[in-house]
């Protein structure tokens, strides 16, 4: 699946976007999250608070508990502050 | 009518206005525009940096303008959001509403900004004035305050 990060999230990981491929223990949002960070120190401190990061599937907001089966977008960012 | 747009380019209000200004029926428009301070936390900036998500930005307005139009009895709606650098006194962001009556107008255009400040998927850098660090701009609680008077009770548990 196609992974985007956003701000600062995208700024601490050093990417805007990337391909993974996650095992088949990774079943939601969140998992997805404890999964990235185990992949390198960047990761870490991009999530090292993850519950502030925000998700969304498919451009739609879901909750961190949200299965990620059948999502081709998965993308994390900060809360928003625009307007 | 109703248009969403993000652009890179400074936002013409005027034009803007313009554009609903003449709807048959529409008596009472109401525009707002969103501005970049000079000041941000007490302190002077030079710029702020509009980041956003293509597609799920445009996505998720036009979702909130479909609510609006269930909500009031609107006659147009535009709203115009600005991404990239962005100078003091410049407009970030520009919603307007047209309506039979001011009530609709003004509450549809107060719930479109609420809802974009915290569920549009855009994010403020500051660049600072004297060219200390950028730093982004963090998430205010009284915006989520702003946006969650608008909620139905059947969504109260979202």
């Amino acid at each position: 699946m196609k992974v985007l990060y956003f701000a600062w999230l995208r700024e601490r990981i050093g990417k805007a976007e990337e391909e993974v491929d996650p095992p088949a223990s990774v079943v939601t949002a969140s998992d997805l999250i404890e999964w990235l960070r185990g992949r390198g120190e960047e990761y870490a401190l991009a999530f090292n608070n993850p519950k502030i990061v925000r998700v969304a599937f498919d451009r739609t907001h879901v909750q961190p508990g949200a299965k990620i089966a059948g999502a081709r977008e998965v993308a994390f960012f900060p809360p928003m502050t625009g307007g | 009518m109703s248009e969403v747009r993000i652009s890179e380019h400074p936002i013409d209000t005027t034009a803007e206005a313009a554009a609903l200004s003449g709807l048959t029926n529409a008596g009472a428009l109401v525009t707002f525009s969103g501005i970049c301070r000079r000041d941000e936390d007490g302190s002077p900036i030079a710029a702020l940096f509009l980041e956003h998500y293509p597609g799920m930005a445009e996505a998720e307005i036009e979702r909130h303008v479909e609510e609006a139009k269930t909500r009031w009895p609107l006659l147009g709606v535009r709203v115009v959001h600005r991404t990239g650098r962005i100078e003091p006194g410049e407009t970030i962001v520009f919603v307007a509403t047209a309506s039979s009556h001011r009530e609709a107008a003004f509450a549809a255009a107060e719930f479109l900004m609420d809802y974009l400040k915290t569920r549009a998927p855009f994010w403020k850098k500051v660049e600072r004035a004297g060219g200390s660090a950028d730093q982004w701009v963090e998430a205010h609680d009284k915006d989520n305050a702003a946006a969650a008077r608008w909620r139905k009770p059947k969504d109260a548990a979202e």
